[in-house]
């Protein structure tokens, strides 16, 4: 077959350059995108709170505008019962992010419905109506954190957490990540969940 | 007999990646039936080798056995679509030794240290705790090393003989996936920054730089197997990138649906992922075409069989298995369940495994001395005939599987229970999810059975050869001369 006899819609040509056009075209269209949704997704800014978030109540309520729910900022209710600079929360936070990430929680859990899928999903623990009422919460999970062989919550299923030799301040860095994870606004993800319930 | 010494540079390692590949594919599959026991009896190695270790092991050795197959693929057909022998051989034989002891090492690391306290020293010497790029920091930074070395041997080899429409897409491609990767390469507090680009890396990976990686595998290997036309096998390549990235680069949206990005993501990344299959039928389109085209008649048997099973593989797995969950208004209740794992256990067999089973193939019968491996194979070729079903079966198997034990977590934990820890639980031990892990694991023996089978043959087809290879009926004389040798 010679090569004047191809239409031009089925010519290696025309496709190169489409190929070209179309990649380098989405590229673009991404990058713009990425430089909006990084903004949006900034610590304080948008969708995503401040860590001294982690000073007041959070809260899943349902927007009527957005038909979903979302996370609500209540009254002051400081973690561990101290109020933090936005420093101090930033630090503890951190220090649960980071060991959240060496202990390897994603390979059994999922954290904003993306990892593993052996244990539960992250995003909203820390308003899981789990946790009994608010009173208590914290200790509970500081306690379940650190020695989850005494403290295992298996449902009947018998899966329990391994001990991954986390400290004190690190289960308090990851209760401070997770109470802050806990007020992303993540689109009205997971649907339907009614958290524990709290003073306001 | 082995021909090994009449390996040209590029071929010889190739060989090492191969070998070095399927034995990482026997481990993926070791700890991936380790992982599923884990689920059915939860006590089996407690406190020693823990799910977040195995399925850890289990992920990680997929991505870098197929890594390792893709490299392998590529100094396989880099001299002979270059038509120059490859620049720097010795370099990477090297770099092959360091990339693999690296990899070692991570992974003695995983096994015996598995997590470290929670600061940025454990980050960087034992475990990033990022799903699918666990590896820690230092090995991070040597993958790059170790790649920019693979595409120093790659371009310049091109650079110095011919370009072609395959190899320039190879190329531009392979830039692509090594500059995907450093976009992973950060550590940040926020979540969701991390999750943004952590996308980027496994995502523009998977689902579109690997994508038209092994549509230049397959280019290639359809004009080796079947003797179809370069410039038929070109043009559909261009129509498969153009499709590949129009869908798939915005098709990165549905993983933003949830993570905290903006409301827009819902609509641009249902729209585009919605896409995503359309350049994975032209694949099977453009394959069966030029199999039919050709009556099937192949030099490789064994390798022109892989290949449609990609074809077909990678549009039900990444296609099909993708599409019915990618709409935000069916995520919302699937993410993060077992439709996932059931959807990532065809993708990655289905469009990856395949293709770089097939390449082995290819590779093997020129080790063999090109010897016959089309039909009438001693024994009717009943080793690579049933590595290929019980392969293809016990996946396709574990992915329906563990299709229907999301379905049920989709219904009672997200849809009723509203994703409370106690609805994951009641999902977890409803009888249809037990059900669906019991058949997991059995047809995870299925595919384990398979690999040994596919292990087996490997080792010996064509040992005892002594016809040469089937001489095929190409369309134009420079690719019947390919063809011949």
């Amino acid at each position: 077959m010679s090569k004047q006899r191809i239409v031009w819609w089925a010519s290696e040509d025309f496709w190169r350059k489409c190929a070209i056009f179309v990649t380098a075209f989405m590229a673009v269209v991404l990058i713009v995108l990425t430089f909006d949704s990084v903004s949006a997704i900034t610590a304080g800014r948008g969708h995503v709170p401040a860590y001294t978030v982690i000073n007041q109540r959070v809260g899943y309520v349902f927007d009527e505008t957005r038909n979903m729910k979302v996370p609500s900022i209540g009254a002051p209710a400081p973690l561990f019962g101290k109020a933090l600079d936005a420093d101090e929360a930033l630090a503890l936070v951190d220090l649960g992010k980071v060991t959240s990430q060496a202990k390897n929680c994603m390979d059994c859990h999922t954290i904003l419905g993306n990892g593993a899928y052996y244990a539960p999903d992250l995003t909203k623990a820390w308003l899981d109506p789990a946790w009994g009422n608010e009173a208590s919460r914290e200790t509970l999970m500081l306690n379940f954190l650190m020695d989850p062989n005494r403290y295992a919550r298996t449902y009947g299923t018998n899966r329990r957490m391994p001990n991954l030799g986390i400290t004190e301040a690190e289960a308090r860095g990851l209760v401070a990540y997770l109470k802050w994870m806990s007020a992303i606004d993540t689109n009205g993800f997971p649907a339907g969940f009614v958290p524990i319930e709290q003073g306001d | 007999m082995i021909d090994y010494r009449s390996l040209s540079a590029g071929q010889k390692v190739a060989v090492k990646y191969f070998a070095a590949a399927m034995v990482l594919f026997l481990a993926q599959i070791v700890f991936g039936l380790l992982a599923g026991l884990q689920f059915l009896m939860p006590g089996f190695l407690y406190n020693v080798l823990d799910f977040n270790v195995t399925r850890m092991v289990h992920i990680n050795a997929m991505i870098v056995w197929m890594l390792y197959g893709f490299i392998g693929s590529v100094y396989w057909l880099v001299e002979d679509e270059s038509g120059v022998e490859l620049v720097g051989a010795r370099l990477a034989n090297i770099n092959f030794w360091i990339f693999t002891t690296a990899v070692a090492v991570v992974v003695v690391v995983f096994l015996v240290v598995q997590s470290g306290p929670g600061n940025q020293e454990s980050i960087w010497l034992i475990n990033e705790g990022r799903e699918y790029i666990e590896a820690p920091r230092w090995a991070d930074i040597g993958i790059v090393v170790c790649v920019l070395i693979f595409f120093y041997n790659i371009a310049a080899t091109f650079l110095k003989g011919r370009f072609s429409g395959i190899s320039g897409t190879l190329v531009l491609d392979l830039i692509a996936l090594a500059g995907m990767y450093l976009a992973g390469m950060f550590y940040t507090t926020n979540v969701s920054v991390d999750q943004y680009w952590w996308w980027w890396v496994i995502h523009l990976w998977v689902e579109a730089t690997w994508e038209v990686l092994v549509g230049c595998i397959m280019a290639w290997g359809l004009m080796k197997t079947l003797g179809a036309r370069r410039q038929i096998v070109t043009t559909w390549l261009y129509i498969e990138v153009a499709l590949m990235f129009g869908s798939g680069i915005l098709g990165l949206g549905h993983h933003y649906f949830w993570i905290g990005t903006p409301e827009y993501w819902l609509t641009i990344g249902g729209f585009f992922s919605a896409l995503e299959p359309i350049p994975l039928v032209a694949m099977v389109v453009h394959a069966v075409y030029d199999a039919g085209r050709h009556g099937f008649q192949s030099r490789n048997n064994p390798a022109l069989a892989w290949l449609i099973a990609h074809a077909f593989g990678n549009f039900l797995g990444a296609g099909v298995w993708g599409f019915i969950h990618t709409l935000p208004q069916i995520n919302l209740y699937t993410h993060g369940t077992q439709w996932t794992a059931s959807h990532g256990h065809l993708a990655f067999f289905g469009a990856y495994a395949t293709i770089v089973i097939a390449m082995v193939y290819i590779a093997v019968q020129r080790v063999r001395g090109d010897v016959w491996m089309s039909e009438g194979l001693p024994g009717n070729g009943w080793k690579w005939k049933w590595a290929l079903g019980l392969l293809n079966f016990g996946v396709l198997g574990m992915t329906v599987a563990l299709l229907i034990a999301g379905y049920e977590q989709s219904f009672i934990e997200r849809a009723v229970g509203g994703s409370t820890w106690t609805a994951f639980f009641e999902a977890q031990r409803h009888p249809w999810f037990v059900q669906g892990m019991v058949w997991r694991q059995i047809f995870g023996y299925m595919t384990a059975a398979g690999i040994l089978i596919l292990l087996w043959d490997l080792m010996t087809i064509g040992a005892a050869e002594t016809r040469t290879a089937k001489v095929i009926q190409a369309h134009t004389p420079r690719t019947a001369a390919q063809a011949a040798g």
